[in-house]
Order: structure tokens, then C-alpha cells, then sequence
């Protein structure tokens, strides 16, 4: 029970000295620019961390999620392309940014279907498929962009990665409805607890005459409904569609959740934590930045945080035991 | 006398097999309202395995399960349930990670007007039965695995009377109990059984078969032993049909019985 509060104390804790340090290290650290664009891209690995979390509460995995970003975000380009040139009347606004988003929703959320049905149906181990899925995604998004990086889109599809509401950027706001959404869905509702009932005894759910397939399933096209999410939001942010998109994407999202404190062994969590953790790991990304550190060494400082982090839940788990 | 009225449940000719292990091999069983039946046998006897299949956790292969008279279809737990059948599993079978009511609701949550999990409501009800199964039980915020084995077996207890069972199972319900609450289950067993529910009875407590039950059954390898009224067998006749097979003559020998001259 505590777990949450230790979590949230020790990244809380974490975080402001890395802010402390990077602030002293960097002349550039502490700038509002610098500071936005952190929390550009932290919304988004939050919006995807949203989803990873549902996932590992139940106890998988979703490695797909960079790639399911990068298939929704060319489908999402080349409908819109395809369809600018048309005259739709009354109906332009809809047909041509609003159907575009709407399948980037629907890609995202029918790919993450798929590894679900896989999962929870034919059994196969959430690691295998969703790795499976990583490569099908990414061939699927070099496929419909014909390998072309797609750019330039109108304000309504930017709006979610670029617009402000009141000087605030629109993304942050976003993130922030998610993951106080997806908090109320965990704690408030049956589903909610059916996600964590899963990732604590599955036959267990089961044999309480819960579909425990069909939460097992859910959870995955949650998933990939918040890549398709965080595609409509890449795509604004960046006005650029990209079949290598998303690239590394769920190293970041599975550290947020981990650091967040989730159990990576499923049943505990709280969603309200991963988006701590995306802070911290964009904290930790922009900061080596800054103080110039390559690219090659920021991929292994990640790494090694995920590891340590899993290892640091595995002691918590055996002390307990 | 009972012998007139519909046999609550009738399982007939059942079979389940894993691979090539005949786990419940042509078992037949009933039950009547306000009857405790023991079923009783050796270590992997098949007594779990047919229970399970009327509890709905495993599909039988074959056979038929009559409730009331009536066939019922029972392929998921979900179907046992509406029929009125609730079990307590020997694995206890709780979410470890959640706490006491929550286990107790699983799968039948109380909900506010809004649709969300009654937290509150689901609390208070779990404290009166629990007042009335474990009175010492205090841990009711706590995850169940921080639970003793004997408390989290309370927790099984209430969520399997909690929504008025018709017909309940309970497999190996006292195992991790001190002699206290042990006492106490055989006390809320024959408050159910006064209230007309029929139980079966997993036990290795042959003491606390015969204290408790009506009939009792033996199974031994999958099979039926045999069948016998409690107060027309003794403790030894019973450990012979358990360890032998031997049907003694004032049982009514199943498929499994030895047959000897
Ligand atoms: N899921 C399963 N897969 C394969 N075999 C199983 C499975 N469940 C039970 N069995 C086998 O079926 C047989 C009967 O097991 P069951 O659990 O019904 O025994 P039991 O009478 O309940 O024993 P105990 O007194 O030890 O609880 C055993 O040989 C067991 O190994
Ligand atoms: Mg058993």
C-alpha cells in the first residue's frame, strides 16, 4: 500500500535534484524554452505511458508501441494528403482533418487489438507478439508511406501537438486530462479493478466468472489507442510524418512506468506515478543533451535506469516474500 | 426420508481427463438441500478435478450435471454462478494484491449511482461478515497477501456465502485454520445446512467428515468407491474404501469398488 507513496516521495526527490544539478551543470537548462520542449516530449511518452501502464498492471509487455505510433501517424498523413485537394463543402472540415484523426485513433487502437486477441486468445506470450507486432507496424508504416516522410499539415491536425489553450500548450493540457482519466478508470471503476485483479492471480479473475480474456484483450487496444494518440500529437509538434516515427519509443514509455514504481510483475501501480516517471526520463534525455553526451550513451544510460529499476522492484518483491 | 425429494445436484457419468490421466473417470454424485455430502480419497484422487467441473473452472469431457432435475449447462465459473453455486477453492483462489472486499465483490461489484466501484458499501459488508465468520479480523485496507493463511481463508469463506449459495463446495475449507475457527466453519456449515443449502465437503479431516456430514463418498484413482450414510459406516470401513477400494456392505459401491467375494 505504501509502495505508491515511497514511489511518488523517491522520484519526486530524484527529480529535483536532477533539476538542482542540471541547473548548475547547464546555463541552458532552466529556460522556459528549454523547459517547454521538455514537456513536449514528456507528454507524449506520458500518453503512451498511460497505456503501457494498463498493460503492465495485468502483467505484459507492449513493445509495439513506437511502431504503432509510426503506422498511425503515416495513415493518418496520407489519407489527409490524399483528400486536401477534394472539395467536401460543409463536410471539408470533417472529411479531410477530422477522418484523418480518426483513423490514426482506430489504426492505433485495431493494431493493439490485435496483439490482445493474440495474448489473451491464442496465448501467445505478450513479449513475442508485441515484438512481433514492433516489426509488422514499422513495415506496415513504411508500406503506406511508400518510405516518404510526408510534411507541412493544417492547423486543425497540428493543433493537439502545437495549439495553446491560454498560453498553455495544448499537449500538456492533453496529457494531463489523460492521465487523471485514465487514474479515475483504475481506481473508480470495475474495469479498473479487474486490470489489477489480473496482474495479481489471473485464475483467480477467472474463476470469480470474470472474463479475464476480454480485460486481458482491453487493455491492449488501450495501448494502442494512446499511441494513436500520440500520433495525432507527433505529427502537430513536429508537422512531419515519418515511417521511422516513434523510433525507441517504448524504451521510454516501459522506463516511465518502471520508474513510476509499477511492478513490472503486474497488480501494482499507480498511472498518476508514470507520468513522474516520463518527467524524470525526459528530464534525464534533455539533460544529457545539454551537457553533450551522445546519442550512444544516453541509450545505455536509459537502459541501465530500467534495469535497475526492475532490479530495485525484484529486492522489494523477495524482501517481501 | 430426503430420498423422495429432487436431488438438488445429480452428476452423472463424469469424465475428465488431462492428456491420458483420467483425472474423474464415470462419476456419478448428488445432493439434496439441507444434505452435507464429504467426498473424501487419497491425494490426487480426482476430488478437486470433480468439483471443479461443477464449479464450472474445468469443462468436463463427458457426463451430465442435472440441477433441480433439470440439465444445466455449466461450461465457466460465471454459469455455476447464477445457478447458485459458490465455491471455496482449496487454492483459495484470491487476488492477492487487492484487499478483502475487493476479493469478496470480485466479478460482482456493488456500484454508486454512477456506475463506479461503492468502495464504502463494499467495505461495511465485508466487516459484517466477517464480524459474524472471523471476529478478530481487523485487516480490512491490507492487500490479502499480507494476510495469515487462516485470514485469507476467511476471506474465501465469506465470498462463497456472501451471495446466498444454493449449493456449495467447499474444498478443504479448514485447512489453514486454527482449531478455533475450525470449530467455528463446522458451526456456519450446519447453520447452512439448517437453511436447506446442500454442501459438498472436501476433507482429510475424517473426524470432521464424520461429525459434519450426511453421506459420504469415496474416490480413489479418479473413480467412484462407493457411497454410504454417514451414521451406517464407521471411520474404519470408510479408510478402507479410501486406502483399499473395499466397499463395505452398507454402502452403495460406484464403478470404482473393488468387487470381492
Ligand atoms: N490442471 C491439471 N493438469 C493436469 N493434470 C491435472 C490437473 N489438475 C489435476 N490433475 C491431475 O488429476 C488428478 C486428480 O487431481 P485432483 O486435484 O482432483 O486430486 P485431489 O483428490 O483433489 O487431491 P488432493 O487431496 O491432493 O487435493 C491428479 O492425478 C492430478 O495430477
Ligand atoms: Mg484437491
Amino acid at each position: 500500500m505504501f509502495r505508491g507513496f515511497i514511489a511518488r516521495a523517491g522520484i519526486i526527490g530524484i527529480l529535483v535534484v536532477s533539476v538542482a544539478v542540471l541547473s548548475v551543470l547547464s546555463p541552458h537548462f532552466l529556460t522556459v524554452n528549454n523547459l517547454t520542449n521538455i514537456l513536449l516530449q514528456v507528454a507524449i511518452t506520458t500518453i503512451i505511458g498511460v497505456g503501457m501502464t494498463f498493460v503492465i498492471l495485468t502483467g505484459g509487455i507492449d513493445l509495439s508501441v513506437g511502431a504503432i505510433v509510426a503506422l498511425a501517424i503515416v495513415v493518418m498523413a496520407v489519407v489527409h494528403k490524399a483528400l486536401a485537394p477534394m472539395e467536401f463543402g460543409v463536410f471539408q472540415w470533417p472529411i479531410v482533418i477530422g477522418l484523418p484523426m480518426l483513423l490514426a485513433l482506430l489504426t492505433g487502437t485495431l493494431t493493439g487489438l490485435v496483439n490482445g486477441v493474440m495474448v489473451a486468445r491464442a496465448r501467445v506470450p505478450a513479449f513475442i507478439m508485441t515484438l512481433g507486432m514492433m516489426s509488422m507496424a514499422r513495415g506496415g508504416a513504411y508500406i503506406v508511406s511508400d518510405n516518404q516522410t510526408i510534411s507541412v499539415f493544417p492547423d486543425g491536425l497540428t493543433f493537439l501537438g502545437d495549439g495553446r489553450v491560454g498560453g498553455i500548450p495544448m499537449l500538456i493540457i492533453a496529457s494531463l486530462v489523460i492521465v487523471a482519466f485514465a487514474a479515475w478508470v483504475l481506481g473508480r471503476t470495475i474495469f479498473g479493478r479487474y486490470v489489477y485483479a489480473l496482474g495479481g492471480n489471473r485464475v483467480a479473475l477467472r474463476l470469480s466468472g470474470v472474463n479475464a480474456a476480454r480485460v486481458e484483450m482491453s487493455v491492449y487496444a488501450i495501448s494502442g489507442l494512446a499511441c494513436g494518440i500520440a500520433s495525432i500529437a507527433l505529427l502537430g509538434r513536429l508537422n512531419v510524418a515519418q515511417p521511422v516515427a516513434g523510433f525507441g519509443y517504448e524504451l521510454d514509455a516501459i522506463a516511465a512506468v518502471i520508474i513510476g514504481g509499477t511492478s513490472i510483475f503486474g497488480g501494482e501501480g499507480k498511472v498518476a506515478n508514470t507520468l513522474l516517471g516520463a518527467l524524470l526520463v525526459g528530464i534525464i534525455r534533455n539533460g544529457l543533451n545539454l551537457l553533450n553526451v551522445s546519442p550512444n550513451v544516453q541509450l545505455l544510460a536509459i537502459g541501465s535506469i530500467i534495469v535497475a529499476a526492475v532490479f530495485l522492484d525484484k529486492l522489494r518483491d523477495s524482501a517481501r516474500a | 426420508m430426503l430420498e423422495k425429494a429432487t436431488p438438488l445436484v445429480e452428476l452423472q457419468h463424469i469424465k475428465l481427463a488431462f492428456g491420458g490421466i483420467h483425472a474423474v473417470d464415470d462419476v456419478s454424485i448428488d445432493l439434496y438441500p439441507g444434505e452435507v455430502v464429504g467426498i473424501v480419497g487419497h491425494n490426487g484422487a480426482g476430488k478437486s478435478c470433480l468439483i471443479k467441473v461443477l464449479s464450472g473452472a474445468y469443462q468436463r469431457d463427458e457426463g451430465k450435471i442435472l440441477i433441480e432435475g433439470k440439465e444445466a449447462t455449466i461450461n465457466n465459473p460465471r454459469d455455476a454462478k447464477a445457478y447458485g453455486i459458490e465455491t471455496i477453492y482449496q487454492t483459495l483462489a484470491v487476488a492477492d494484491n487487492v484487499d478483502a472486499a475487493a476479493n469478496l465483490f470480485l466479478g460482482r461489484e456493488l456500484k454508486t449511482g454512477w456506475g463506479t466501484l461503492d468502495d464504502v458499501a463494499m467495505e461495511a459488508e465485508t466487516r459484517k461478515i466477517m464480524g459474524r465468520l472471523n471476529p478478530n479480523f481487523e485487516r480490512f485496507k491490507t492487500p490479502v497477501v499480507a494476510l495469515s493463511g487462516g485470514q485469507r481463508q476467511s476471506v474465501a469463506i465469506a465470498r462463497a456465502i456472501y451471495f446466498n449459495a444454493r449449493i456449495l463446495i467447499m474444498d478443504e475449507p479448514t485447512a489453514a485454520l486454527g482449531p478455533q475457527e475450525t470449530q467455528q466453519v463446522g458451526e456456519l456449515i450446519r447453520q447452512l445446512k439448517a437453511d436447506g443449502i446442500g454442501i459438498f465437503l472436501i476433507s482429510h479431516d475424517i473426524h470432521d467428515v464424520f461429525d459434519l456430514s450426511d453421506r459420504v463418498a469415496v474416490m480413489k484413482n479418479g473413480r467412484m468407491v462407493g457411497t454410504a450414510r454417514t451414521e451406517d459406516v464407521t471411520k474404519d470401513e470408510v479408510l478402507g474404501m479410501i486406502i483399499l477400494g473395499k466397499c463395505p456392505p452398507a454402502a452403495v459401491p460406484g464403478p470404482g469398488a473393488i468387487v470381492d467375494a
